[in-house]
C-alpha cells in the first residue's frame, strides 16, 4: 500500500543551523499519526517541506506517491495543513476567506454545502459574517482548521492545534480529529501535550534536534520504556537517603518521593528493605506504569543530559 | 492550469482594493487634481509644448498614465507585502497555484486597478479640458503595459522588502524619480542634451510618450519604436520575477 505520506533522507540546512539532519519515515495511509518533539526540534520545518513551502536541502517527500517537487499540483490537493501561526487576512469575513480558499483549489460553487457544513461542525454558524479581525484566539484556530479543510483533503496534518486552547475548545477538537479520522483520514498531529498524543495517536514518531529518535506504534514505545514510577509518601521529609537509591530518585518534593525503577533490575522488595534499614518510615506507596511523557523525557531532554 | 483558482485570486485582488475604493481610487484623483490646480494656473501661459496642443491637455495626459502606473505599484505592493508580513500569504503558497497562475492573478488585478483610476482622472479632469482620442487602442495598449509593468515592479519590491521602509525606498527612490523624469510635465526635447540623453534611457518616457500618443496623434518618438521598448522592458521585467517567484526567493526558503 502506498504511504500517506513518504519521507526520506530529508536534510534541511539555514545557513550553518541544520534544522532536519537526514529524516526518513513514512505515515501510514489512515492513520493517526503524532509528531512530537521539544522546541526546535524541526517539526514544523519537516512539516512546511511537506506543504512545499519550505524546500528540503536535500532529500524527498512523497505524498501519497506524489513527488511535492515535481507533483505539487497532485500532493498539494491531497494536503491540509493548520498551521502552528496564527495569521489569516483581516480584509475579509469568515465565509469569505473561506470561500476564496475553496477557490483557489479551482472549487466554485458546488462547495458551498461542505463549507457551511465546516462551519457548523467547527461552531462558527454564527461568526460566519464576522471579520476575521474580530475573532478571539480560538475562533481564529477554528477557521484555521476549516480553511485546511476546504477541499477536503484526505491527509490531514495539524500542527500544534491545541495551543493556547481553552479546554473546552480542546475536547472539541479532539472529538473533531478523531471523527475525519473514523471517516479514513490521515491524521498528523504534533503537540507539546504529550498526554493528548498518547490519547489519540496511534503511532508515533519523536524527533530530537532534527533526528528521528523514535517511531513506533503508541503501545510499543510505552512497553519499550524498561522503568516504572514508586510513588512514596514519607512521614517525615527530613531524610539521608540509602547510597544505592540517590541515583534512583526521579523527584523528591516535600514528602513526597518518586523513585524511578527498572523493571526488570530493580526489586521492589529490596528497596524497601533498604529504606527501612535507613529508618525511613512512609505512610503510602504505590507504582505507576509509565506515561508517554516519560518515555519522551527519556528519549530528548535525557540524552541531551548523557553527552 | 488551475483556471479558476486563478480566476478567484484576481476576483479577490480586484475586491481587495474595491472595499477600500475611498482610499484606492478616490485619493489618488484628488491627488491629480491638486497638481493640476498648481501647474495648470502657474504655466498655462508661459509653457508651449507643442502647437495645437495647449498644456494643460499636455500635462493631463501624462498625469493620467502617472496615475495608472502608480496605483498599479501600489495595488500588487501593499497587498503582496501585507500578506507577507501578516503570514496569511501561506494560503496562497498551500495551494495548487504555479507561479504563472500568481503572477497573473496579481499583475491582472494591478491592470484593472490602473485602468479604473485612468478612468476616474480622466472623468475627473473633463471638467479642466476634454481630451481628443486619436487612437483609443493605443490608449488602452500602453495603459495595460504601462500597469503591468509597474504591477509587476511592485510584486518584485515586495517579494525583495523586509520592512515597509524598504517598499517605500523603492517607491520614493526609483519609480517616483523615473516618472518625474519621463515627460509628465514637460517635452524630453527641450531638456538640455545631457538629461535629454539620459531621459532616453529611461522606460517610462516611451510609457508616457506613447499615452499621449493615443490622445493626439504626435509623439516625440516613433509610437511603434516606443511600443516595442515597452513591450520589452515588460517582458524582461515579467521574467525575473517570475524567476524569483519560482525559485521561491524569500517566500518558499
Ligand atoms: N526560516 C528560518 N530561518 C532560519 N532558521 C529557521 C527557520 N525556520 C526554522 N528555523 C530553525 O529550525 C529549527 C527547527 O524549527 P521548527 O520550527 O521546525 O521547530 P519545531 O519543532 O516546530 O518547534 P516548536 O515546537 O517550537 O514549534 C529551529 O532551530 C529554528 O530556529
Ligand atoms: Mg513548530
Amino acid at each position: 500500500m502506498v504511504a500517506a505520506v513518504s519521507i526520506s533522507h530529508i536534510y534541511k540546512h539555514y545557513g550553518n543551523l541544520h534544522a532536519l539532519k537526514g529524516v526518513d519515515f513514512e505515515i501510514p495511509k489512515g492513520s493517526f499519526f503524532g509528531l512530537l518533539g521539544p522546541n526546535g526540534a524541526g517539526k514544523s520545518t519537516l512539516i512546511n517541506i511537506m506543504a512545499g513551502l519550505v524546500r528540503a536541502t536535500q532529500g524527498t517527500v512523497r505524498i501519497l506517491d506524489h513527488d511535492v517537487r515535481l507533483q505539487w499540483r497532485q500532493a498539494r490537493h491531497a494536503l491540509g495543513i493548520v498551521p502552528q501561526e496564527l495569521a489569516i487576512d483581516p480584509f475579509f469575513t469568515v465565509h469569505e476567506v473561506l470561500r476564496l480558499q475553496s477557490g483557489y483549489f479551482g472549487l466554485g460553487r458546488e462547495n458551498t454545502p461542505w463549507i457551511d457544513e465546516l462551519l457548523h461542525v467547527l461552531n462558527l454558524s454564527d461568526k460566519a459574517n464576522t471579520n476575521l479581525q474580530k475573532l478571539s484566539g480560538g475562533m481564529k484556530r477554528r477557521v484555521l482548521i476549516a480553511l485546511a479543510l476546504v477541499h477536503k483533503p484526505p491527509i490531514v496534518v495539524l500542527d500544534e492545534p491545541t495551543a493556547g486552547v481553552d479546554v473546552e475548545l480542546r475536547q472539541v477538537l479532539w472529538e473533531f480529529a478523531n471523527d475525519l479520522h473514523q471517516k479514513g483520514h490521515t491524521i498528523v498531529l504534533t503537540t507539546h501535550y504529550i498526554e493528548e498524543a498518547e490519547r489519540l495517536c496511534e503511532k508515533i514518531a519523536i524527533l530530537n534536534e532534527g533526528q528521528l529518535v523514535a517511531l513506533d506504534n503508541t503501545s510499543v514505545l510505552l512497553a519499550r520504556y524498561p522503568y516504572r514510577l514508586l510513588r512514596l509518601s514519607l512521614t517525615c521529609h527530613d531524610v539521608i537517603l540509602p547510597t544505592g537509591l540517590q541515583d534512583k530518585v526521579q523527584s523528591f518534593l516535600k514528602n513526597e518521593l518518586v523513585l524511578r525503577l527498572h523493571k526488570e533490575k530493580d526489586q521492589i522488595g529490596e528497596i524497601l528493605e533498604s529504606l527501612r534499614g535507613a529508618n525511613i518510615q512512609f505512610s503510602d506507596l504505590h507504582t505507576e506504569e509509565p506515561g508517554l511523557e516519560d518515555v519522551f523525557l527519556s528519549l530528548t531532554s535525557r540524552e541531551k543530559g548523557k553527552k | 492550469m488551475n483556471w479558476y483558482g486563478l480566476y478567484t485570486l484576481f476576483g479577490k485582488e480586484v475586491w481587495r482594493f474595491m472595499k477600500v475604493a475611498s482610499q484606492t481610487i478616490l485619493t489618488p484623483i484628488i491627488t491629480v487634481l491638486l497638481y493640476l490646480l498648481v501647474f495648470v494656473s502657474v504655466l498655462e501661459e508661459h509653457v508651449t509644448v507643442y502647437e495645437n496642443i495647449s498644456y494643460t491637455a499636455f500635462l493631463i495626459s501624462g498625469l493620467i498614465m502617472m496615475s495608472i502606473i502608480q496605483n498599479a505599484f501600489a495595488n500588487t505592493s501593499s497587498s503582496f507585502f501585507q500578506s507577507k508580513m501578516m503570514g496569511s500569504l501561506i494560503f496562497l503558497l498551500l495551494p495548487p497555484l504555479s507561479t504563472f497562475e500568481f503572477y497573473l492573478a496579481f499583475i491582472g488585478a494591478a491592470v484593472v486597478r490602473g485602468l479604473v483610476v485612468g478612468l476616474g482622472v480622466w472623468i475627473a479632469t473633463l471638467w479642466f479640458i476634454v481630451l481628443p482620442i486619436y487612437n483609443l487602442w493605443i490608449l488602452l495598449c500602453f495603459a495595460i503595459l504601462g500597469s503591468a509593468i509597474l504591477g509587476t515592479l511592485g510584486l518584485i519590491a515586495s517579494i525583495w522588502a523586509d520592512k515597509w521602509d524598504q517598499i517605500s525606498g523603492f517607491q520614493n527612490f526609483i519609480i517616483l524619480p523615473l516618472t518625474f523624469l519621463s515627460g509628465v510635465f514637460y517635452r524630453i526635447d527641450t531638456l538640455p542634451e545631457f538629461w535629454q540623453k539620459i531621459s532616453y534611457y529611461n522606460p517610462f518616457f516611451y510609457m508616457i510618450d506613447g499615452f499621449r500618443y493615443g490622445f493626439f496623434g504626435i509623439s516625440e518618438m516613433n509610437v511603434a519604436i516606443s511600443l516595442a521598448i515597452v513591450c520589452l522592458f515588460f517582458t524582461a521585467v515579467s521574467a525575473f520575477c517570475l524567476w524569483i517567484l519560482h525559485i521561491g526567493y524569500k517566500i518558499r526558503y
